[in-house]
């Protein structure tokens, strides 16, 4: 599945994260990751999304990810939320 | 004994930060909430990061309840698919009025139970009395399900709901506690009381417990972390009351040995009514102390 079209979950409080999935400019998955944890867990950040990607079957999009200290359950929850969002056109 | 609930602390269910500290903030239990502290926009971001959190996070011995939208609203049904495979401890449906919501909505629990292999009634209920309606049916309300562990009185939507004015004495919601310790009691499950809303007043909130506590009521709720600690102490028996019902055990347990039927200590008659309480008030202090109560 593509992503097209834009969805938006999450906020920039502590402890939250904020996901932005647009369409792709070159036609694979892109992931943008700002975080204030990036040094010590980008990788295991990236990795969630990958999986999450995975479960939902997305092959292309754009995922910018806005970190702010958030645990693994929480950017789960809401890189669902943005897809789910994405699928009935919110 | 029914699970000791002191304090019910209502925590925002789109607030990770809240979520994620839950289990440390010292109340008995835990409300997630999906509704009211919830926008109508966020409402499918809320129940999605409650259900991780369930899932996730270790809350120990703080029970954890949900409170789901009301049964007038697209989301209850919503809410429950998500959260009752994630396995809170309690459902606190708002706004109930009738027996007849109970049960429907235990049968929608039950259906869910039966679909992922949970044992049938494993989630228990707490349902949010909180209109006219509600209050009048209290009784055949608490009646309802097997799942009631507790009738809430929730007075600001009461208060509007009949006209009245919210004041911090509570008069105008006397009445309406008084018919939610009765039919809860007389449904042999607890009374949980109104949270205080007044979070900067500390002597108002203790007054209130205090009262609260007077009345029968079993704890209270509370819409702010710092109200914890006070509404505990209220709850909690005092080392008078401990040693009152240490010694009235005692004296029931020596009379027993010397085959006496007739109790009295310090010249007070010892009856049933009073060794039930000295029980009660000793299995509050044992379960709030996690041990014996000699100890």
């Amino acid at each position: 599945m593509k992503i097209q079209g834009t969805a938006i979950a999450g906020t920039l409080e502590s402890n939250d994260v904020l996901i932005t999935l647009s369409p792709s400019s070159n036609n694979k998955v892109e992931i943008d990751l700002n975080s204030i944890v990036k040094k010590q867990f980008g990788d295991r950040i990236e990795e969630i999304v990958r999986e999450m990607l995975e479960e939902f079957n997305i092959e292309e999009g754009n995922i910018k990810i806005q970190d702010m200290g958030a645990l693994d359950c929480t950017i789960k929850a809401r890189i669902e939320t943005a897809i789910l969002r994405l699928k009935e056109g919110k | 004994m029914s699970k000791v609930r002191r304090t019910m602390l209502f925590i925002p269910g789109d607030n990770p930060g809240m979520l994620l500290n839950g289990g440390v903030l010292g109340a008995d239990s835990i409300i997630f909430d999906l509704e009211d502290a919830v926008s109508l926009t966020e409402k499918d971001s809320a129940r999605i990061l409650v259900r991780n959190a369930l899932k996730n996070l270790d809350y120990g011995k703080t029970e954890v309840i949900v409170r789901i939208n009301a049964l007038n609203t697209d989301f209850w049904k919503k809410d429950l698919d998500q959260i009752i495979p994630a396995l809170p401890e309690v459902i606190m449906p708002p706004k109930i009025e009738k027996a007849e919501e109970i049960v429907e909505i235990c049968e929608y629990i039950s259906k869910i139970e039966k679909d992922m292999g949970i044992e049938d009634k494993t989630i228990k209920i707490i349902p949010i009395i909180e209109t006219s309606l509600g209050i009048e049916n209290s009784f055949q309300i608490g009646q309802a399900s097997p799942r009631l562990e507790a009738l809430f009185l929730g007075a600001e939507d009461l208060t509007a709901n009949i006209g009245a004015k919210r004041t911090k004495s509570g008069d105008e919601i006397f009445y309406s506690r008084s018919r939610i310790v009765i039919a809860a009691k007389a449904s042999e499950i607890q009374a949980i009381d109104t949270p205080y809303t007044d979070i900067d007043d500390e002597e108002g909130l203790k007054k209130d417990a205090q009262f609260a506590k007077d009345m029968g009521f079993d704890g209270k709720a509370s819409i702010s972390p710092r109200h914890v600690e006070t509404i505990n102490k209220v709850f909690t028996p005092s080392e008078e009351e401990i040693e009152f019902a240490k010694e009235v055990i005692e004296a029931i347990n020596r009379a027993e040995e010397e085959g006496r039927g007739v109790i009295s200590m310090k010249g007070q008659m010892i009856d049933a009514p009073i060794v039930n309480r000295a029980n009660h008030v000793l299995e509050i202090y044992k379960s709030v102390m996690g041990g014996s109560i000699n100890e």
